[in-house]
């Protein structure tokens, strides 16, 4: 069979899957509909969570960073460890214990506000809506390259598969096909580095191969990768080029944005008590470890063959994976000094223009691996991106039904038509996520940045002051998230979108680290604001401290 | 009485909280980031041990904590019967 009729057959197979799953698991309440009916175990939990985390650009853009920075890119491989840390123990058990549905519940009910509540409904929709742009433009990607179709029409087939799982099955249906997806997109992301590790180090471990010495040579694989980057005229793969400040605000901000992302706390709520939210915790952790603990290896190991495999090589001889990427314009030859032969070097003199994505999708070509790997490739891609969507829907549809229009429009409205209402707003939200996959913002990179230091700067002070510190009230709480927001938000958009330059970094600190700065100016203004006004009122004090014994969970409700 | 039971359990949580946090925080962002240049003067199986941090180290050491965490909450909700049934 040929590359393109084995990926139409295992994209095709997942999705069949996907679909028969979604009939199985049809929601019958908005408590099916939000929460998967909060019975769900605490390991399927822990899988459907990290598919939901691991996003298309886990899969493709984090691998190709480090691939072309080395050692500054550890923000994006430590980031998640640190956000699941800060999430586990800081929020999601006493969420958990709460008890609702959604963030803006928490946020409403514990600073007794509608304002503030409409204050986390605007930024959980903006979160989430900059998040599934990006996703959707994945989908289309994977699906031009790999089977031919336009990247709209690729676009609107993959949306139309998350239709009739969110839509019909809500959060029930998305975890079990979550669950499905995590196997999926896993098993599709080791095997090629398997490949490539036994190819390299004659060793299918590849998460300690690295550390060895090459296939046939007595040098170890990054001495060798660290030559030849320096040789080239780059940095040396594991030295450090960026301020160590920058590189822990980034990292910071990463980890507390992640620990602030609604489609991911909201998971946490679906798990029947509060030790099994712990345990949930801790296993998403290990089974999104295996695939970036995993990513690292990969990563030395595309460079150093990517290294190897160009330089010097005249442009008429290239291998015929350099070709087909061609087409797609992300990877480019632009010969400057005319002598027909690839100088893939550091600085001005460099003719190579790779984009990020190519290095794991080229993977399987560049390694000469069979052509089922290219196609299991295209389906894990998929999978990535289509459960990572789906969680970020969920939280869109929910924001609106449950966040306005039940708690605020019109608080009588019956269980059958919040749930209708639920359905129609995901179906909205799966047409915004056609619309951005089909007219993608041209700074995707750049919104993500916004999304992580948004959830850092508002989310995350707000519900965690919420549980440790009773004294914060209502204004405190309003005061701070609009502080952290607003000066995020006016950062960002100066050094990301109006030309800002990189000197002019407050203490170094670039864009993508200066969620944390917000997370700081916020706890500082919700601390001090709250001693200005009147304390909080005692049944909001009572509840604060229920949240913090886990005796008496009990199950979401809808009130 | 059960307002002391109860405060005896939050304290004891806090203090885990305290003792998990700052061990994270030496092996989850301290180890790969602040430290790296000495930590990369040693060599781990042939990887810088700083760069190791960086790129498995921290990841590792932040899920053994969480495995950690839950036993030891779950610990403590037993000994203060405050397990959920």
């Amino acid at each position: 069979m040929t590359t393109f009729q084995l990926t139409i057959l295992f994209v095709g197979a997942t999705f069949l899957l996907y679909a028969y799953i979604a009939w199985r698991s049809k929601a019958n309440s908005t408590k099916d509909f939000y929460v998967a009916g909060g019975g769900v175990s605490p390991l399927a939990n822990a899988m459907a969570t990290a598919a939901d985390f691991m996003s298309v650009a886990t899969m493709l853009s984090v691998p190709g960073l480090v691939a072309a920075i080395g050692y500054d890119a550890a923000p994006y491989l430590i980031g998640p460890a640190g956000g699941f840390f800060l999430l586990g123990i800081l929020i999601a058990p006493y969420l958990r214990k709460f008890g609702k549905f959604t963030i803006p519940d928490f946020i409403g009910d514990r600073y007794y506000s509608n304002a503030a509540r409409t204050i986390a409904v605007v930024c959980a929709i903006f979160v989430t809506v900059t998040y599934l742009a990006g996703q959707m433009r994945g989908v289309g990607v994977v699906f031009s390259r790999f089977l031919e179709v336009s990247i709209n029409s690729g676009v609107i087939i993959g949306a139309g598969i998350v239709f009739l799982y969110a839509v019909w099955g809500g959060m029930k249906g998305i975890t079990y096909t979550q669950v499905a997806q995590f196997c999926v997109l896993s098993f599709a992301f080791l095997v090629p580095i398997v490949f490539l590790s036994i190819l390299l180090t004659n060793s299918a471990l590849p998460w300690f191969s690295w550390g060895g010495t090459t296939a046939g040579e007595n040098v170890f694989l990054l001495d060798k990768l660290d030559g030849l980057n320096e040789e080239f005229g780059f940095k040396a793969f594991t030295a450090q080029g960026k301020h160590t400040i920058d590189l822990f605000c980034i990292s910071l901000t990463l980890m507390v944005g992640t620990a602030g992302m609604p489609h991911i706390i909201i998971r946490y709520f679906t798990v029947p008590k509060v030790r099994d939210a712990r345990k949930s915790v801790a296993y998403t952790l290990l089974f999104i470890g295996i695939v970036f603990t995993a990513t690292a290896p990969l990563s030395a190991f595309a460079r150093t063959y990517m290294l190897e495999a160009l330089n010097g090589v005249a442009y008429a001889d290239v291998p015929s994976w350099f070709k087909t990427w061609e087409e797609t314009k992300l990877l480019a030859f632009n010969d400057l000094n005319g002598d027909g032969i690839i100088q893939f070097v550091g600085g001005a003199a460099n003719e190579i223009k790779i984009d990020f994505d190519v290095t794991f999708l080229a993977i399987p070509q560049i390694a000469n691996l069979s052509n089922w790997v290219v196609a299991l490739v295209a389906a894990g891609a998929l999978a990535a991106a289509l459960s990572t969507a789906a969680g970020l829907l969920l939280v869109i549809s929910s924001a609106v039904s449950h966040d306005l229009v039940k708690k605020q429009i019109r608080p009588n409205i019956s269980e059958k038509s919040e749930l209708i209402i639920a359905r129609i707003c995901a179906a909205g939200a799966v047409l915004i996520g056609i619309y951005f996959g089909i007219n993608p913002p041209s700074f995707i990179i750049e919104t993500i940045t916004l999304a992580f230091s948004i959830g850092a700067s508002t989310f995350f002070p707000a519900i965690f002051l919420g549980i440790f510190f009773k004294k914060i009230n209502r204004e405190g709480a309003i005061a701070g998230m609009l502080v952290g927001l607003i000066f995020s938000l006016s950062y960002i958009i100066y050094y990301q979108f109006m030309g800002g330059k990189e000197h002019g970094y407050w203490m170094n600190i670039s864009a993508q680290g200066i969620g944390v700065v917000g997370m700081i100016l916020n706890f500082i203004v919700s601390i001090t604001v709250s001693r200005f006004f009147p304390k909080t009122p005692d049944q909001i004090q009572d509840m604060v401290e229920s949240i913090r014994y886990p005796k008496g969970a009990g199950q979401a409700i809808n009130k | 009485m059960e307002k002391e039971k109860l405060q005896s359990y939050w304290n004891s949580n806090l203090k885990y909280l305290v003792i998990l946090c700052s061990l994270w925080f030496v092996f989850g962002l301290a180890c790969p980031i602040l430290f790296v240049d000495q930590l990369n003067n040693f060599n781990l199986a042939g990887i810088p041990l700083g760069f190791w941090f960086a790129t498995q180290g921290a990841f590792i050491f932040t899920i053994i904590l969480l495995f950690i965490y839950a036993r030891l909450m779950n610990n403590l909700d037993k000994k203060h019967g405050l397990e959920e049934d």
